[in-house]
């Protein structure tokens, strides 16, 4: 996994409510086995008309925005299905975080295991940091996961909450499978304690 | 922990392998179950590291998400979507899980096979890459959708790391009344407390209609709860679960099953636990539930019209609303009943139960689908599709219009040929109506089975109890 500590970059506004997985990448891309090469995808119908031609209005079309890194976005980003190409496809196409009011549980949880930082704020710094986003090229959000900071055009600064232990992992770019594998002593013993006690729980039919 | 616990305490807390100090769990999965579409880059990961899948024996993969409806012999024609199945076939292989393949009669949505197989069971831990997880929760076990990275994770480890959640009651109180499902049940608690309402919690449903409800409406319930944000639902075991789950062909054995339904009967939520957050509803006056919008929060009576956006109060609402009317072609205040169809769809894990089956077809009987309009049944599982054909409902179904497919998830995303074409209008008993869920530029209404059928033989909404 990429590691993630300090982030500069322009920040795409998207000022909408439930952004679902279905928007960011439709049905028809998880058709496959790869990882890689969502992006040209990310938010496919309202980024394209069906002739595959771009819609000059979305935001990420927009020259100021074609570069940009962050996406601030209104309540609920990333409701819906738990497609863990939705992350993928913002990561392939540049985008390492999304700020915005409140995430969908799954949707926050995938995009740590793929290095981008999804940001809680309140909805007043939302607000500002909406506005900050609607002035293009010239005005680029600083993200300092270490300080647990986000520094605005005009220097002005908002701190966020992170999870201490997914903040570690994402300053080390660390696998977290690894990680509990070195736990497996833990995970036999658990095993053998509920074998004792729930034996039914192990004898699943043969197919 | 000592004090009055919750049914959710109960299972997280059977399940800890290790707190960190932070507060992370290392939370033991019980079973896990795996489809084509999330599981390839999990697969990849485990063999490129070179990592093997700890417990096959407590895994179960099925495809369902990519597979024709029309004939499970022919060929998949998307030339990924088959490579996918085949993917999942070598994977199962090369790895030792079990898998119940396209020509086996018990495959179908890994929502609904799980249940029939009695692989999900009261108080365990359930996972799947896929957010409609929540299903199980109906069994009362802590049932939830996690990404690719957790599924590999699941595969390699048999845990995962987890934040405890925050505990929600929704009690529901009275007795549906005539023509009101599970469906209408859980439509009506979404509008109630809207997609966002249930972020970060699991949320318990308790109550007279709960307890009311079959195993199926329970698992309708649950499946939903997703669309409510809350990333599981649960419902406590009772008679009617043990009922169920008896005799399946992977829940516990004579003597075991004593031992476990002995088990399973201490699982309720104890007297006086904590709830962060509680909610009632009374369902003894809703009618038939129907969404107009592309939020599974759009939610108003068949009886009711198209709301005004400017009705919304919460920020980002009103504009949301507009959205979701220009894209669905409505305009606000008129009749939902004056909405016409072009598409019905009866199945997905929301409703592609035999029950379902049931209730479309005594809509069904001795009706026709009106001209103009497509309609589709797509039973949940080749078992639900057998039993069906042993009751007669295929022919029913079959007299009155309606097209009888292979199981699938279909036209619920989509991903295989079964989709809505631009702008055409479907009433589905699925359970999202996002934009193009259904197929690009498709309009989708959520409904329950006999609202479906109501609404295949009028060719537009009907309220099921005018018929």
């Amino acid at each position: 996994m990429q590691k993630f500590d300090k982030l500069t970059g322009v920040a795409a506004p998207m000022n909408m409510i439930n952004v679902d997985t279905d928007m960011i990448i439709p049905k028809n891309f998880l058709k496959t086995i790869k990882r890689s090469g969502l992006g040209k995808n990310l938010f496919d119908e309202m980024r394209f008309d069906r002739e595959g031609n771009e819609k000059p209005d979305f935001v990420l079309n927009k020259p100021a925005y074609r570069e940009a890194k962050i996406i601030v976005a209104g309540d609920n980003f990333g409701c819906g299905s738990s497609r863990e190409h939705a992350p993928w496809a913002l990561l392939d196409f540049g985008i390492r975080c999304v700020i915005s009011t409140s995430f969908a549980d799954i949707f926050y949880n995938n995009c740590f295991k793929n290095g981008i930082l999804p940001i809680k704020v309140t909805k007043e710094q939302l607000d500002d940091l909406m506005d900050d986003a609607e002035r293009g090229a010239n005005a680029t959000l600083s993200i300092d996961l270490e300080s647990q900071t986000i520094q605005g055009p005009d220097g002005g600064k908002v701190k966020f909450e992170v999870d201490e232990f997914r903040k570690y992992l994402l300053l080390n770019g660390l696998d977290d499978i690894g990680l509990t594998l070195q736990k497996v002593d833990k995970v036999d013993s658990f095993e053998e304690r509920q074998n004792a006690s729930q034996p039914w729980l192990t004898v699943v039919a043969k197919v | 922990m000592s004090g009055p616990k919750t049914l959710f305490d109960k299972i997280w807390q059977n399940h800890l392998v290790e707190v960190q100090d932070d507060g992370t769990c290392l939370l033991y999965i019980d079973r896990h179950l795996v489809h084509e579409v999330t599981s390839p880059q999990a697969f990849e990961g485990l063999a490129n590291a070179g990592r093997k899948v700890r417990r096959p024996d407590l895994t179960l993969a099925v495809p369902d998400h990519n597979v024709p409806t029309t004939d499970r012999m022919a060929r998949i024609e998307s030339e990924e979507g088959r490579i996918q199945v085949e993917t999942l076939q070598k994977n199962c292989k090369d790895f030792g899980v079990p898998l119940f393949n396209l020509q086996d009669i018990r495959q179908g949505i890994v929502h609904i096979i799980g249940p029939e197989q009695g692989f999900t069971l009261p108080g365990t831990t359930t996972v799947c890459g896929d957010s409609h997880t929540a299903t199980h929760g109906a069994f009362g076990s802590l049932a939830f959708g996690i990404g690719t990275s957790e599924v590999e994770h699941v595969l390699a480890t048999q845990t995962l790391l987890q934040s405890p959640l925050k505990n929600m009651r929704i009690t529901v109180e009275g007795a549906l009344p005539n023509g009101c499902t599970a469906k209408d049940l859980v439509l009506a608690i979404i509008g109630k407390i809207g997609t966002a309402g249930g972020t970060g919690y699991v949320i318990e449903y308790a109550g007279k209609a709960i307890r009311d409800l079959t195993m199926e409406g329970r698992m309708t319930v649950c499946n939903m709860t997703i669309e409510a944000g809350a990333r599981a639902g649960l419902v406590a075991p009772d008679e009617t679960t043990f009922n169920y789950l008896m005799g399946r062909p992977m829940s516990p054995k004579a003597g075991a099953w004593e031992q476990a339904v002995e088990f399973w009967k201490t699982l309720p939520s104890d007297g006086g636990a904590f709830y962060d957050k509680e909610v009632t509803l009374d369902v003894s006056e809703i009618v038939p539930q129907v969404t107009w919008g592309t939020s599974p929060e759009d939610v108003a009576p068949i009886t009711g019209t198209v709301p005004m956006p400017a009705s919304f109060k919460v920020d980002g609402k009103p504009e949301a609303v507009q959205a979701s009317l220009d894209y669905m072609g409505l305009t606000a205040g008129m009749a939902i009943t004056d909405i016409p169809i072009d598409v019905v769809f009866i199945g997905s894990c929301t409703n592609g139960r035999i029950e379902d089956m049931r209730a479309a077809a005594e809509v069904a009987k001795g009706r026709k689908v009106a001209e103009g309009v497509r309609a589709l049944v797509v039973p949940g599982s080749g078992l639900v599709k057998e039993q069906a054909e042993q009751e007669g409902l295929d022919q029913i179904l079959l007299e009155a219009g309606f097209e009888w497919r292979d199981p699938g998830c279909s036209m619920c995303l989509a991903m295989n040929d079964d989709r809505v074409e631009p702008g055409q209008r479907c009433a589905s008993t699925s359970n999202r109506n996002f934009k193009g869920r259904q197929g690009f530029g498709g309009r989708t209404h959520l409904v329950s089975p006999g609202m479906a059928v109501a609404a295949a033989v009028t060719g537009h909404l009907t309220d099921v109890r005018d018929l």
